[in-house]
């Protein structure tokens, strides 16, 4: 299983902060992952045209080329916005 | 180093004193705190919501203090952020250091700030006349952290 994150903006757009899905065959990196969530149609279209979309996996800053693998946490975000 | 996130306020004095606690190394204490400001892009803002990633925030700030601490010649970094509902006037962030000198703690405290605002996962959104609306991430402050690379 992953579990995925959805912080801020993307939070509301998309309608929930945290899902699990079983790690989807021939995904092996955030953006193929990315992929698959725009795939499923409707409002998850919009993660592909987020400007500046920004990722983490295991809590760490991550890109797309970063490996996903079972087991692991997988945020989405805005460009972050503290200070 | 102390990191924390926190929706309470915090009292600058008794944060330095305690930061300083007596240690006659200390020749330097640089400090910023950032506040709520009641206006942003045009528009007068009466309240903000600042939202984190619990878990990844903490370790990402570790990870910024840590990295100031391998730079510059530092004894100690204190970063406090604040989560939750601000108004204006309210303190947001803390971030202190202490040095033996001055150059090396204000660089320290800088970079700090400047990678905090790029890299440690926080969003603020901001209630306006017109409605809330999410704040964006400015170009300056990726400039600004850019400035730090090497």
């Amino acid at each position: 299983m992953l579990k995925i994150l959805y912080f801020a903006s993307l939070r509301e757009t998309l309608g929930q902060g945290a899902e699990s899905v079983e790690l989807p065959a021939g995904v092996t990196d955030v953006g193929a992952l990315l992929a698959f969530l725009v795939a499923r149609g409707g409002v998850w279209e919009t993660l592909a045209a987020v400007k500046n979309l920004r990722f983490a996996v295991n809590q760490e800053m991550a890109r797309r080329d970063t490996p996903v693998q079972g087991g692991d946490e997988v945020a989405f975000f805005p460009p972050v916005t503290g200070g | 180093m102390t990191i924390r996130v926190q929706e309470a306020d915090f009292d600058v004095g008794a944060e330095l004193a305690a930061l300083r606690a007596d240690d006659a190394r200390i020749g330097a204490v640089a400090t910023f705190v950032g506040v709520v400001r009641d206006v942003n892009e045009g528009a007068g803002v009466s309240e903000m919501t600042l939202e984190h990633y619990p878990g990844m925030t903490e370790k990402a700030l570790e990870a910024i203090v840590a990295e100031a601490k391998a730079r510059w010649n530092i004894f100690d970094a204190l970063v406090i952020h604040r989560v939750g509902r601000l108004l204006p006037t309210d303190q947001i962030v803390f971030v202190a250091v202490t040095g033996a000198h001055r150059g090396e703690a204000f660089a320290a405290c800088e970079f700090v700030m400047d990678y905090l605002k790029t890299r440690a996962p926080f969003w603020k959104r901001e209630v306006t006349p017109a409605g809330a609306r999410w704040v964006d991430a400015r170009e300056t402050d990726d400039s600004a952290a850019e400035r730090w690379r090497r």
